[in-house]
């Protein structure tokens, strides 16, 4: 056993020293305790600004690479596709087969959340219902949605109802999956301060559960929104080819068969748009307003 | 000097006149673990009166936290009976409030007063405007009148607890339930809340059931102390201390009603140590 004790000589004793009392500096004296930041330090904490500065570069080096390639037919510059894509906003069809998406996609969204939250709902108010969910998640969830659409063109025939189904399967898995682990992290003390309340069933789902999750519901709001965004064009790609009715999928492979590639590229640049605003615009807001406005993410 | 006004300790025959508010008899508590089931506290006994303030005390693991949760409704007595004015408690209800030591009690997406407002809309107690009405005179009687809009998460943690506790008294339970409130505050807030606690209840006047493990804090806090041994909690003792406040915490009475407490609470840790020594 080893001795902790230090022999004398390496035994130091602490010295005493004097006391003493001040009286506390005004704080007038020291000037400002706080600074306003210059406008630099401001512009720079603009995360839109910085965002935009970046999408200008990533232009810059495509136009750059394509008019290095000079070949419009394979890889057609910015300033073309630009071009190509007011153009076809303006005369084509681009803006209305964009609406036609959207909706499509608006409504198996919709569809999917309520599912979602009707499972989630039964998941953590049942024992069978928790086993219901993880078994059905654990099985559709890794199935891609697009497997599914010649199943469901099968069932339903060439059309929306098709392309919803599979909207909705693309969209239910993910979202009940982060509500799910959204609702069963909500803290104890938070269950039991709701419990005391006299909070039960689905007003205690609504008033405690749901916000508490938000987070996690947001997270899957968001992926499910991706999912749902690339299986719609995907499956209008298969599908415009049969039924003709239209979207944005549809849009980039009629072009592409006619080898305006430019427009092809516009087609792209719509989808990639939306998807950036709904990104940036829309989840962004929602989520200042609530997780961050309440400090649950930062 | 005491602060609070107490009236003059009842004789017995008229303590017995009185009806007990809340009546716990017999309680045996058991939770089960994945491997054990552990009998949290063994036949407890204790009544609790009309604006009392009554402390469970003991080392941690006597059950003194099961005890309140199973008064909070939460925890069903193997063993036993628990009833609030002559009805039996079974399940959580706005008529017993529940102040918890941690922090995140409070829901981070409602701001002060609509955390305060929340359970009165939820039990349906009052309507918008009169839960608005006494949400914020609670607030103003726990002091935070001027951060009735904030979010919880930019609150310090002792304002926090006095956002709970407005929250509880804004229900006008029949019985405050607090699980150590201030155990997670540092000393000087502590002390500070202690105080705060001390003069609304002058104020108010409202019966509480508050647990902790400081002895301190039990004197200091309570008008009445009930004093829990270890592992299964069993009744060892009922004190009283409502002649104690935080200006007498060092007057020689205090001292050693302090040391009569650790006496008996160590007294079982000599034992115990000595059995298991043998």
């Amino acid at each position: 056993m080893t001795d902790l004790s230090a022999p004398d000589r390496f035994r130091p004793t602490p010295p005493i020293r004097p006391e003493y009392e001040r009286a506390v500096t005004d704080t007038g004296v020291i000037g400002d305790a706080a600074r306003p930041l210059s406008p630099w330090e401001k512009l720079v904490n603009v995360a839109a600004l910085r965002r935009v500065l970046l999408l200008a570069v990533i232009a810059a080096v495509w136009q750059a690479a394509a008019v290095w390639q000079n070949n419009p037919l394979m890889f057609p510059t910015f300033t073309a596709t630009a071009a190509a894509l007011w153009d076809a906003a303006l005369n084509d069809t681009l803006l209305p087969m964009a609406w036609v998406s959207l909706s499509i996609l608006l409504k198996g969204y919709a569809i999917a959340v309520v599912l979602a939250v009707g499972l989630t709902t039964l998941a953590v108010s049942t024992r069978i219902g928790d086993d219901l969910l993880s078994t059905l998640t654990a099985m559709f969830n890794p199935l891609p949605a697009i497997a599914l659409l010649p199943l469901a063109m099968l069932w339903f025939g060439l059309g929306a109802v098709s392309l919803t189904f599979v909207l909705v399967h693309a969209v239910l898995w993910p979202l009940a999956l982060n509500t799910h682990a959204g609702f069963t992290s909500v803290s104890e003390t938070l269950r039991m301060a709701g419990r005391n309340y006299g909070l039960r069933g689905p007003r205690y789902v609504a008033t405690v559960l749901i916000p508490a999750a938000f987070p996690a519901i947001l997270t899957g709001l968001k992926v499910g929104w991706a999912f749902a965004w690339r299986t719609l064009i995907a499956a209008e790609l298969v599908f415009g080819v049969s039924s003709g009715k239209g979207g944005l999928g549809w849009f980039i492979f009629q072009n592409r068969n006619e080898l305006y590639t430019d427009k092809v590229f516009a087609g792209l640049a719509t989808v990639i748009l939306i998807g950036l605003l709904v990104e940036n615009v829309v989840f962004r807001w929602i989520e200042a307003h609530t997780v961050r406005a309440w400090g649950m993410v930062r | 000097m005491n602060a609070l006004s107490y009236p003059a300790v009842d004789t017995a025959a008229d303590a017995a006149s009185h009806r007990p508010l809340l009546d716990v008899s017999g309680v045996t508590l058991q939770y089960k673990t994945r491997d054990h089931l552990v009998t949290a506290c063994y036949r407890v006994d204790f009544q609790l009166f009309q604006a009392e303030r009554f402390v469970l005390l003991g080392p941690s693991g006597c059950g003194k936290s099961s005890l309140l949760k199973a008064v909070g409704g939460f925890l069903a007595p193997v063993e036993g009976a628990i009833r609030l004015n002559g009805h039996a408690v079974t399940q959580p209800g706005p008529d017993r409030m529940m102040v918890f030591q941690e922090f995140d009690q409070l829901p981070p997406w409602k701001t002060v007063k609509q955390n305060v407002m929340f359970p009165l809309l939820a039990s349906g107690k009052a309507n918008r405007r009169e839960a608005e009405e006494k949400a914020l005179d609670a607030i103003a009687k726990v002091k935070l009148t001027k951060f009735a809009n904030s979010y919880p998460h930019t609150l310090s943690g002792g304002m926090k607890q006095r956002v709970a506790i407005a929250r509880a008294m804004a229900m006008e339970p029949d019985v405050l339930l607090m699980d150590e409130p201030f155990a997670a505050l540092d000393a000087l807030t502590r002390r500070k809340m202690q105080e705060e606690l001390l003069q609304l209840w002058d104020d108010v006047r409202f019966t509480m059931l508050f647990v902790t493990h400081s002895i301190e804090e039990a004197l200091v806090v309570g008008s009445r102390i009930l004093v829990l041994s270890p592992h299964p909690g069993q009744v060892k003792a009922e004190v009283n201390c409502h002649d104690f406040d935080l200006a007498s915490t060092g007057s020689p009475a205090f001292q050693s009603t302090a040391r009569r407490i650790h006496t008996m609470l160590f007294a079982d840790e000599v034992e115990a140590q000595g059995s298991t020594g043998a």
